[in-house]
């Protein structure tokens, strides 16, 4: 039987491995896609939090749950805007390199 | 409908003035036609209102703030602003169609009428206000007007520098004549003139508050009237055209000052120590000028300095305490003066622009008319019975002799040096032999100029007789008829007379070298000296202030500090993406540290 602590190891996990890749990586997809891990870290320790927190009548509290469903949805539609951002990058610059794209600096 | 006429003689010069400026301003022949109709319009209001013995005119309130502070718009009719309308619209009217002809050819003409027409709104304002407030801002629109008109060929840095002069001496004397009106407003609530007179004696306020209060007022007619020491502006403003020096220094605007102190005498009068400042000013200033113009050679500055001579003697009966002899000598130098005045311009301009009397000579012969009205009018200045002069001057001087004889003295003095030194200017400009090639082919000046000048010999022969000037002056007589008054003013007259013919009959040049008159006593010098040394070190103080405090400190500090800080921000921005969502990361970090753990 896991428990909450092993739920956590491995939130914990896939945010540091989506930590790594965002600092890491020059592809932006890949940083997206590293983005999108730590979502889905944050999302499981909420899942984990709501299962192993029951009440008087032994139910677990469903907030955390509906909670992630909201996020899982405005996930996605920040994905949607987020990838055709970087389409619309693409073809003026016709590269996706985060180090190519620095233009801001004086 | 006829409680109007009184607005309509202040209101038709500025319509004129306004209309010139605005509809007509190309129109240099309609300017001058409209200007000449507008004073004319004002002279036969005048008229009429003269010859009406009780008159008001609606009075509309200007400011209004209950219980604190009532400006009316309101016009003084009395005896004394009666005479005073007569005779500014009348000479005024009669150098407006002078200048038909003297500014025939001038390009600026339409300028010149409509700053004419400015001055006569002005002029008749100050004559009209029944209350500080007005009388204070005609003041300085006639300031402006004069202003306007002397610096008229500003291409001439003379002109503009003359200009420039005058307005800034009238200013020094304005202030302190706010000062004073707002002295006198303090201690007894109102501005306009009928109210303050029963408050002034029921006045508990220190004898020396009323003294300061009325100098300060005196400083604005000292400086509008041309008093030492603020007379310095006067000659200068010769740069100006003759009909302006004539209408404007001579026979209107500096009597404004005079007028004023007749106005107001009641805060004069209240105070014996300022009246005895005024009497002693008055006094210097008539034997200084008096003195300077007998070693002057433009035509123009002596006759100046006259004017400032006798504007002395009038500050003299002003401070005597008798407006009456005063404004009876304003009455008659107003004729005889602008008289001096525009034949004198008809010599310059029949000269080609020659002011300088050393080149003139022998103009009897060519110039017959108006070498007989300036006889007049010199007869008239210097005092020789039966003309105007003679008799406004005698007043001064009994009055003088009755109440205080060591101003008697100085007045006696100074009748002796007028008679010098009109006779000179008249011995050298119209006896002897022409002494330049324009002297010797000079012609008569045209008759629109010559109408006015007999209109004016005429005027200054009777107008001292008592059965003319009975209408519109109180003719001061003296009580128990002093016989030795007179004739002390005769002999003095006589000494003058002889001692300047027998100085300079046939004379080519000037036999008397005295510096110290030709250099005007070194007023003007001693101002030089003075406004160049303090203003020159404000001026080194302010601009060290300017350039090491304001600008090195202030805003090039401002600009160094913004510019170098951003330099140093400019290090942080690395432009990686990475590192900036790094920090961003790292802050939260620090945020959730201090938050939850501290």
């Amino acid at each position: 039987m896991a428990t909450l602590g092993d739920y956590l190891i491995v939130s914990g996990i896939l945010f540091t491995i989506g930590f790594a890749g965002t600092m890491l990586r020059r592809n932006i997809i890949i940083i997206l896609m590293s983005l999108e891990l730590m979502f889905n870290a944050a999302n499981l320790s909420l899942v984990a939090f709501s299962r192993f927190h029951t009440g008087t009548n032994g139910l677990p509290n469903y907030n955390a749950q509906v909670f992630v469903f909201f996020i899982i949805t405005v996930a996605a539609a920040e994905v949607a805007v987020g990838l055709a951002i970087v389409v619309a990058l693409y073809r003026a610059r016709q590269t996706t390199h985060i180090e190519d794209i620095a233009n801001l600096k004086f | 409908m006829n409680r109007l006429v009184p607005w309509y003689v202040l209101l038709s010069p500025l319509a004129s003035a306004v209309g010139i400026t605005v509809l007509f301003r190309r129109a240099k022949a309609l300017s001058s036609v409209v200007s000449n109709a507008a004073v004319l319009v004002s002279f036969v209001c005048s008229c009429w209102i003269f010859l009406q013995p009780n008159i008001s005119a609606p009075e509309p309130n200007w400011i209004d703030i209950p219980g604190i502070f009532q400006v009316p718009l309101g016009l003084t009719l009395d005896k004394l602003s009666k005479t005073m309308l007569v005779l500014v619209s009348g000479v005024g009217a009669l150098i407006h169609i002078y200048s038909l002809g003297y500014m025939r050819d001038d390009e600026g003409k339409s300028r010149y009428f409509a700053a004419l027409s400015l001055f006569m709104f002005a002029m008749l304002g100050i004559v009209l206000a029944n209350n500080f407030i007005m009388l204070f801002i005609f003041w300085e629109l006639v300031g402006f007007t004069s202003y306007v008109l002397i610096g008229h060929w500003f291409e001439r840095d003379a002109a503009a520098d003359a200009a420039k002069k005058a307005f800034l001496t009238n200013r020094v004397g304005d202030f302190g004549f706010m000062v004073g009106i707002l002295m006198v407003w303090m201690a007894t609530g109102s501005i306009v003139f009928s109210d303050i007179v029963p408050q002034m004696s029921k006045l508990t306020v220190n004898p020396g508050y009323l003294a300061i209060a009325a100098l300060l007022i005196f400083c604005g007619a000292a400086a509008k009237s041309a008093q030492f020491p603020l007379h310095v502006w006067l000659p200068d403003a010769m740069e100006g055209p003759t009909p302006v020096s004539a209408l404007i220094h001579a026979a209107t605007m500096v009597a404004a000052g005079v007028y004023m102190l007749a106005r107001v005498a009641f805060v004069i009068q209240s105070s014996q120590d300022a009246l005895l400042v005024i009497t002693w000013i008055g006094a210097v200033t008539a034997t200084m000028s008096a003195l300077i113009a007998t070693q002057q050679d433009d035509i123009k500055r002596i006759l100046a300095y006259s004017t400032l001579s006798q504007l002395g003697y009038m500050i003299m009966a002003v401070g005597l305490a008798s407006n009456e002899a005063a404004i009876f000598h304003l009455f008659t130098h107003a004729f005889f003066k602008a008289l001096l005045f525009l034949g004198a311009g008809c010599i310059i301009v029949m000269l080609h622009h020659e002011q300088n009397i050393w080149n003139m000579g022998g103009l009897a012969r060519n110039l017959p008319i108006t070498f007989l009205t300036f006889a007049v009018g010199t007869l008239a200045l210097i005092g020789c019975p039966p003309f105007s002069g003679f008799f406004s001057k005698d007043a001064i001087l009994a009055l003088a002799y009755a109440r205080n004889v060591p101003i008697f003295v100085f007045a006696l003095f100074t009748a002796a040096l007028t008679a010098f030194y009109m006779a000179r200017l008249f011995i050298v400009v119209f006896l002897g032999k022409p002494r330049s090639a324009n002297a010797k082919s000079s012609d008569e000046a045209p008759l629109v100029m010559l109408v006015p000048l007999i209109i004016l010999a005429v005027l200054s022969t009777v107008g001292g007789f008592s059965f003319f000037a009975r209408h519109f002056v109180v003719v001061p007589h003296e009580k128990e008829l002093i016989i030795f008054v007179p004739a002390l003013a005769i002999g003095a007259m006589i000494i003058g007379l002889g001692s300047s013919l027998a100085l300079y009959r046939n004379q080519t040049s000037e036999p008397l070298d005295a510096q110290l008159l030709r250099r005007r006593f070194y007023i003007d010098d001693f101002y030089d000296w003075l406004i160049n040394s303090t203003q020159e070190l404000l001026a080194r103080i302010t601009a060290f202030f300017d350039r090491w405090i304001i600008d090195a400190g202030g805003v090039h500090g401002v600009t160094g500090g913004t510019w170098g800080s951003g330099a140093l921000l400019r290090l942080l921005q690395v432009g990686n993406l990475q590192a900036y969502s790094f920090l961003f990361g790292l802050g939260i970090v620090f945020l959730i540290y201090f938050t939850i753990f501290r």
